[in-house]
């Protein structure tokens, strides 16, 4: 809902700006929409049963080579099983990871980054000292253990994102939430007798909210990679479920001999990573009303 | 009680730790910027604060408005000790006195349209007739009403500083702090915002403190002057006293300092 300012002449230039940031978030939103019906779609639109196995038929080539078969777009791994059916339903493991430990992730560190830096005091350190001690462990080897101690599974892989990701937001919504309580209209809020806690959530929150935003969106991309990670090193979900992580790490032992099963599933994480950061991006130009 | 002071301020103390000269190990030196001030403001005056930068009145006004807590003394409002209320019990007491901002950009939360920002307080407190009550704010500052649904970066400096003045006088205070609000317009800003307060101080009845490091502003709007010099009251008289015989040499020093219109009058070299 653009708002014009009568005689503003400046406007006309931040327009020609805005339908370029536009397009970023077309693209990138297009892909993540694309990829959502995949996921929720897996069981009708997948063209073969991801775990139907066909040794007679194994590492057959795309559909743009010539001595394939039919009904195989992107060809198929060392057992036969269909490279794209697999890519589908590895969008769902993909996503339900990025949306829940995503989610919890920025809810857990802005809570804790918001109460640090408006509150300041002991709460303050008490949260600072947490983050610095939990930044000190290596994350990949942490998780791998975590994994080993809670047992392989979606929910394992949540939880773990979440231990070790909720330090990225503390510091960064901390920071900007320090800026902004160090700003007179909380003073203002403060002089009308606003309690504290309300200060935080009606007056500061919805100003480090767009940063929260971009974070979270950065956040989703990184627990896609996480997850490919986790799978990569046999630590994910078992093996009857497809995921992008687990095709890449299959696809690498055979990687001379039919490079897609490696190549495609690397193409979508690829894509679905940048979406969410690009995604985020677009979104905090957009609604940051500051920045208009 | 007609005769007691709106605010009466008693031995006022404020001192703030110095992190810069903090010991390794250890509690952190005190600095010392309010140094055992007293004086009264009366109901209906306006009472300029003035002082170089560094001498404490942006201090002294936020711990009036008890944004700040005071380390010793006493203050007053309408007789009522309110030196070390929590900000539950400061609650009633907050609807009889605002403050508005030097910097107009970051006292507005960029996030609320103009109606919200006038609403905000008044709902909080309860008050009925909200949306009616910030048609009269605006108007009382004389911004058009359709400003409601505007941001405040749509707005320019002086139109952002009366937006912050409406939001103070919505809630019909007594007593409202006024700290440097045209130190950061330009000229003829300036000089719209100082007749709008001029006129609501008549208009309204309120009582006002003025800090301000501007001499001139406060001749032209103050009924009585307080001259600070590092945390200190080296002045307080009546607004005429204070520019025809300056007791104190400092008074002198921020005298001399005023640019004079005319050049044919002393000090013109």
């Amino acid at each position: 809902m653009p708002r014009s300012i009568p005689g503003c002449v400046m406007l006309d230039g931040r327009a020609a700006i805005r339908r370029r940031l536009g397009l970023r978030l077309w693209l990138s939103g297009g892909w993540l929409a694309l990829v959502l019906l995949a996921a929720l779609l897996a069981p009708w639109i997948s063209p073969q049963d991801p775990l139907a196995q066909d040794l007679m038929s194994g590492r057959l080539p795309p559909f743009w080579v010539p001595q394939t078969e039919p009904g195989f777009w992107l060809g198929t791994d060392s057992l036969g099983r269909d490279v794209l059916s697999r890519i589908i339903w590895g969008a769902r493991v993909a996503l339900i990871v990025a949306f829940v430990a995503g989610t919890l992730t920025a809810t857990i560190g802005s809570a804790l980054g918001l109460i640090a830096g408006y509150f300041r005091g002991w709460a303050d350190r008490l949260i600072s000292r947490l983050v610095d001690i939990w930044m000190a462990f290596p994350p990949v080897l942490f998780a791998i253990l975590l994994i080993a101690v809670l047992g392989p599974g979606l929910m394992s892989i949540i939880i773990a994102i979440v231990v070790i990701d909720w330090t990225r937001f503390a510091r960064v919504i901390r920071a900007e939430a320090m800026n902004q309580g160090a700003m007179d209209y909380v003073a203002s809020a403060q002089v009308a007798g606003m309690p504290r806690g309300r200060i935080m959530l009606a007056e500061i929150l919805p100003n480090v909210l767009p940063t929260i935003v971009a974070l979270l969106s950065l956040e989703m991309g990184i627990s896609v990679i996480v997850e490919a990670i986790l799978s990569f090193v046999n630590l994910s979900i078992s093996t009857d479920q497809p995921t992008w992580g687990g095709m890449i790490a299959e696809g690498r032992i055979s990687v001379h001999q039919a490079w897609w099963v490696l190549v495609f599933p690397l193409i979508a994480l690829f894509l679905t990573v940048l979406s969410f950061s690009q995604f985020g991006e677009g979104l905090k130009d957009r609604f940051d009303p500051v920045l208009r | 009680m007609p005769d007691e002071p709106l605010i009466r301020v008693e031995n006022l103390r404020v001192s703030l730790a110095d992190m810069t000269q903090k010991p390794l190990i250890g509690r952190a030196p005190r600095l010392e910027i309010l140094k055992g001030l007293s004086f009264d403001i009366p109901r209906g005056a306006v009472v300029g604060i003035v002082g170089g930068s560094g001498s404490g009145k942006s201090t002294l006004g936020r711990t009036l408005i008890r944004l700040l807590e005071p380390t010793g003394g006493t203050i007053r409002f309408d007789g009522r000790d309110i030196t070390h209320l929590d900000e539950a019990a400061l609650r009633p007491m907050r609807r009889r006195m605002q403050m508005i901002f030097q910097d107009p950009m970051s006292s507005l939360n960029p996030r609320r349209r103009v109606a919200g920002i006038i609403a905000g307080p008044l709902r909080l407190h309860g008050l009925d007739r909200v949306s009616a009550r910030v048609d009269e704010a605006l108007d009382h500052v004389g911004l058009p009403r359709a400003f409601r649904n505007r941001y405040p970066h749509e707005l320019s400096g002086g139109q952002r500083q009366r937006i912050g003045i409406a939001r103070a006088i919505a809630m019909a205070p007594e007593f409202i702090l006024a700290d440097e609000i045209v130190s950061g317009l330009d000229v003829s800003s300036q000089a719209q915002v100082l007749n709008l307060l001029e006129r609501l101080v008549k208009d309204l009845g309120l009582t006002l403190a003025f800090i301000s490091h501007d001499l001139s502003v406060i001749r032209r709007l103050c009924t009585r002057v307080m001259v600070l010099q590092q945390g200190e009251i080296v002045e307080n008289a009546a607004t005429a006293d204070v520019f025809d015989h300056p007791q104190a040499a400092y008074t002198r020093e921020l005298l001399d300092a005023i640019p004079l219109p005319d050049p044919d009058q002393a000090n013109w070299a």
